[in-house]
């Protein structure tokens, strides 16, 4: 490509007002992938953003790209469709916790098993926010909600885990309102080739006010998450003075400078691992005990469906004995009648 | 000596009927394409069961493949069997009621022990009598002991000597019907290229079956059936789902756009995937989705991002895609779904035919959700309206659904075959100034709106499942979305400027219109032809387009004494004419037991119905 593109973010909104909550999570997550599509190089005719149905799902309607807001839960599917027919477009799924997880559950762990290339956004605030206040898949055992006026009896789904069940190939951490951040691991996600899947830790802020907030508050940000990045030791802490060790199989955190621990004792991030299981513990850290793990956590490198189809189709084609459908209809057996 | 007994018919039914793992849809199949070479017209009809492997022996683990074949056209697989060959007690019971009065019956006499009288449970070791075939021509042959004969001195196990008894079966009957075994013999010789053992095995089997017919020539009557008068051309047998998936792919390449499918293997609509999954040499795109729903929506997408986009499935997958399938009336997107239906309700009768999703299909989605609705009427023709119902979709910009049914979709038949050059012509309404564009404005006259796909510049846009107004604005004025869905209704309502008239066959005018619709028009015309032999005033209108109904219906109707719609469910057509064809009453002749038509019980419905 020749041509340089020069977009900003202006670029990727369109004129519809945004219609979320003051001060909900989402406002902050349209500007991060706004920035990202920006600064990618890809002409604004080829991204494709596909949603399901929920108050994340509007997104198409607030971008100035091809947009499509389609049915509840069937988004990955209507995106593996959309990627299928064209893998030259740059295709973007949003989805929420009930929509991916619920009611999409079996399309979102089939996209992440065939790998086909997209970017799947999952914005995940534990709740259901556009019918008002239900428990979701990911809520935590005991949620309180309008349908569990007791608390939840069931677990919640890790997302992270569901990806890496899937054989996925990509799954990275976000939190909304950290943007910059969300920018990047966007942007490495769009560039990752295969099922892309971003879990965005998002605020409802009308109807689970606050449930990452231990998480996400930006005062305690270096002490409770762990900023991972590929070939860098996974070290946190305001003073940078804490990090991850193996020790008996399992994860731990230790203090540098304690007990003899260097920063060279410190495990150094690999996304490329195929085998998960230093991905999976990643995945599963929570406070208090461990920091939440942030940004691109796996990213391995894996034949990718969409690739493939049209790969198959070539060799076929180059070989092929029919190349028409005159050829096709007369093949095999056929008579004539005088 | 008794001479030969030689019998010259216009056309003759078989059924070849054993286990279902005796290889009797391929002898069927064999024997079909043979006599379609020598001429004759054909029409085929498999009836197997839903299990892969039912019970050996057993009447539940029957499966059988029927064949009309004869000298002028043939349009239905025939009512009753000429000739029935047997491959156990179970065949005989299974089809003691659809033989044809004075017939044959060649059975494997080997077979006639007590284990499978009982497993057949038969309470006699006389099948015959048990079941009132005693008036039959029974011809015993012991069929395990000779195909074993033949075979003693190869070294092959009991169990691949089994196997081929159906290729004795078939070498007799190609005797008895005088037919050339070199068709057969090319064909075991290609499909079993990789082992010289197997194609040496059935060729001996199948000619030391045809030899015993020469050896019993007097015990045995002889069938003669001449060649078929037909049109001029190159011919070829298709069955239903492969006319099906090719007229799709042809469609596709007319509009000069790839095709997509996306689908969930279901009987009996599995092999339009399997068809069009092994076109790549002409760019298919297939994908085998986790389930009904992502078919259709991977469909959805494509045709979002511009390709032919098309879903296959069967009653309860069609259900399941109820959802999926207003989103593309209301996004206005193309596509095309095929439901190959079945017997129902819920999983009802898997691998039998019936005509019961026609409501489903016209009103089976919340919300007033129109769509065109295709039906095809013979296994051939099949192609035909697949290529009319993605034309309709890509000019119309509206989603189609084409209805065959089991007997369409498995029944074959012999098709001449067209010239792409000849089919008509395809063009999708492509967006073609970015300046003017809005997602929903529309052509004046048909109402379609404009096709503008992801990675053209200039036309970006979003589409979506809630009301919008022109610009593809979300729009909850009541005033709009009342607009909308009578745009939606009257768009659907003008496809009728591209479906021809209805045609009646037979008389024009006269004491009983039939109305059919879709795959019985076989049995449905041949009734009407024999009723007019015996000098009936009786016409037929056979429908393929649904929705909507061709221009002249009304003015049809009103040219007979009497109307009687005759289809394979309760009377879901038949409701739908009082709605939209009001002013005429309707009689009904029905039937829901996962069979055909036969024309014998529509010519003493339509008698009874003149006498009243």
């Amino acid at each position: 490509m020749t041509e340089i593109l020069e977009y900003t973010i202006k670029d990727f909104k369109s004129e519809n007002e945004v219609r979320w909550c003051p001060g909900c999570g989402d406002h902050a997550v349209l500007n991060a992938v706004q920035k990202a599509m920006a600064s990618m190089g890809i002409k604004q005719e080829d991204f494709v953003v596909i949603s399901g149905i929920g108050c994340s799902s509007r997104f198409p309607y607030y971008m100035s790209t091809y947009g499509f807001h389609t049915i509840h839960g069937r988004a990955a599917a209507v995106a593996s469709g959309v990627k299928c027919a064209n893998p030259k477009l740059c295709v973007w799924e949003i989805t929420g916790d009930g929509d991916a997880l619920a009611i999409g559950g079996n399309h979102f762990i089939h996209v992440v098993r065939r790998n086909i290339d997209i970017n799947l956004i999952l914005f995940n605030n534990k709740i259901y926010g556009l019918t008002k206040g239900q428990y979701s898949p990911t809520s935590d055992r005991g949620a309180i909600t309008k349908t569990s006026p007791q608390g939840t009896i069931e677990n919640p789904f890790i997302p992270g885990q569901l990806v890496l069940g899937a054989g996925g190939s990509f799954f990275a951490r976000a939190v909304d309102n950290n943007i910059k951040h969300s920018q990047e691991v966007f942007e490495l996600a769009a560039k990752h080739e295969g099922t892309s899947v971003v879990e965005v830790l998002q605020n409802c802020v009308i109807f689970n006010d606050g449930i990452h907030a231990e998480i996400s508050d930006p005062k305690m940000r270096e002490e409770r998450q762990i900023f991972l990045k590929h070939g860098e030791p996974m070290i946190f802490g305001t003073l940078k003075d804490k990090g991850l060790v193996f020790d008996k199989g399992l994860l731990k955190v230790v203090k540098i400078g304690e007990n003899g621990i260097t920063r060279d004792d410190i495990l150094v991030h690999d996304v490329t691992e195929p085998n998960g299981y230093v991905h999976q513990q990643l995945i599963g850290m929570k406070l208090p005990e461990y920091p939440v793990a942030m940004g691109v956590i796996r990213a391995v490198k894996a034949p990718v469906y969409d690739q493939m189809m049209e790969k198959q189709i070539a060799e076929v084609k180059s070989k092929a004995k029919i190349k028409s459908i005159d050829e096709l209809l007369r093949s095999g057996n056929t008579w004539v009648v005088d | 000596m008794i001479e030969t007994k030689v019998i010259e018919l216009e056309e003759v039914v078989i059924r070849f009927s054993g286990d279902s793992g005796d290889g009797m849809q391929l002898t069927g199949a064999l024997f079909s394409d043979t006599s379609a070479l020598f001429g004759n017209d054909i029409s085929t009809f498999p009836d197997y069961p839903s299990e892969i492997r039912a019970p050996q022996g057993t009447v539940a683990g029957i499966s059988g493949f029927q064949v009309q074949f004869g000298t002028s056209k043939i349009t239905t697989p025939g009512d009753y069997a000429h000739v029935l060959v047997a491959m156990n007690p179970a065949a005989i019971k299974a089809n003691s009621g659809c033989m044809s009065p004075g017939g044959t019956i060649f059975y494997d006499s080997d077979s006639f022990t007590q284990k499978n009288f009982d497993k057949a449970k038969l309470k006699t070791d006389d099948p015959f009598t048990e079941c009132n075939l005693e008036d039959y021509f029974k011809v015993a042959v012991p069929i395990t002991t000779l195909t074993k004969e033949a075979l003693k001195d190869l070294d092959i196990d009991n169990k691949s000597i089994l196997r081929s008894k159906n290729m004795f079966a078939l070498g007799l009957i190609c005797w008895v019907f005088s037919k050339p075994l070199d068709y057969i013999e090319g064909f075991i010789k290609k499909k079993f290229a990789k082992s010289a053992a197997i194609v040496e095995t059935n060729l001996r089997v199948l000619h030391a079956g045809w030899n015993y017919g020469l050896t019993l020539e007097h015990l045995t009557p002889r069938y003669v059936v001449h060649p078929a008068e037909i049109e001029k051309g190159i011919y070829r047998n298709i069955n239903g789902n492969l006319a099906t998936a090719w007229g799709l792919l042809a469609a596709a390449h007319k509009a000069n756009l790839e095709l997509f499918i996306g689908s969930y293997p279901i009987t009996p609509a599995t092999d339009i995937l399997q068809a069009l999954a092994d076109r790549k040499d002409l760019g298919v795109k297939s994908f085998q989705a986790e389930d009904e729903i992502a078919g259709i929506c991977t469909a959805i997408g494509a045709s979002f991002a511009g390709k032919l986009a098309v879903t296959s499935t069967s009653g309860p997958g069609f259900a399941l895609k109820s959802e999926a399938l207003g989103l593309s009336v209301i996004a206005e997107l193309p596509l095309v779904v095929v439901n190959v239906q079945r017997g129902g309700p819920s999983t009802g009768l898997p691998t039998k035919t019936e005509q019961s999703d026609l409501l489903q299909t016209l009103y089976g989605r919340n919300g007033e959700c129109p769509l065109v609705v295709i039906a095809a009427s013979t296994p051939s023709d099949c192609f035909h309206y697949a290529f009319i119902s993605a034309k309709i979709a890509l000019e119309r910009m509206v989603p189609v659904v084409l209805l065959t049914d089991g007997f369409l979709g498995n029944g074959s038949e012999p098709w001449k075959i067209p010239l792409f050059s000849e089919l008509p012509s395809i063009t999708p309404r492509m967006a073609k100034d970015p300046e003017s564009f809005k997602p929903y404005a529309r052509d004046e006259k048909t109402l379609a709106r404009e096709w503008a796909i992801p990675g053209m510049p200039g036309f970006q846009h979003l589409i979506g499942g809630l009301e919008k107004d022109v610009s593809g604005n979300v729009s909850h004025d009541p005033a709009n979305h009342e607009k909308m869905v009578k745009i939606r209704e009257e768009k659907v309502n003008r496809v009728v400027e591209m479906i021809p008239d209805i045609e009646v066959y037979g008389d024009q005018q006269g004491d009983i219109l039939v109305i059919g619709w879709g795959g019985t028009f076989g049995y449905v015309e041949s009734a009407v032809r024999e009723m007019r032999i015996n000098g009936a005033k009786i016409g037929l209108a056979h429908f393929n387009y649904i929705q909507p109904l061709p221009g002249n219906t009304a003015e049809v109707f009103g040219r007979f004494k009497k109307l009687v719609v005759c289809e394979l469910n309760l009377g879901q057509f038949a409701s739908y004419l009082r709605d939209k064809i009001p002013g005429f009453v309707y009689h009904q002749y029905n039937k829901v037991q996962g069979l055909p038509f036969t024309s014998k019980e529509l010519v003493d419905n339509f008698e009874k119905l003149l006498e009243e």
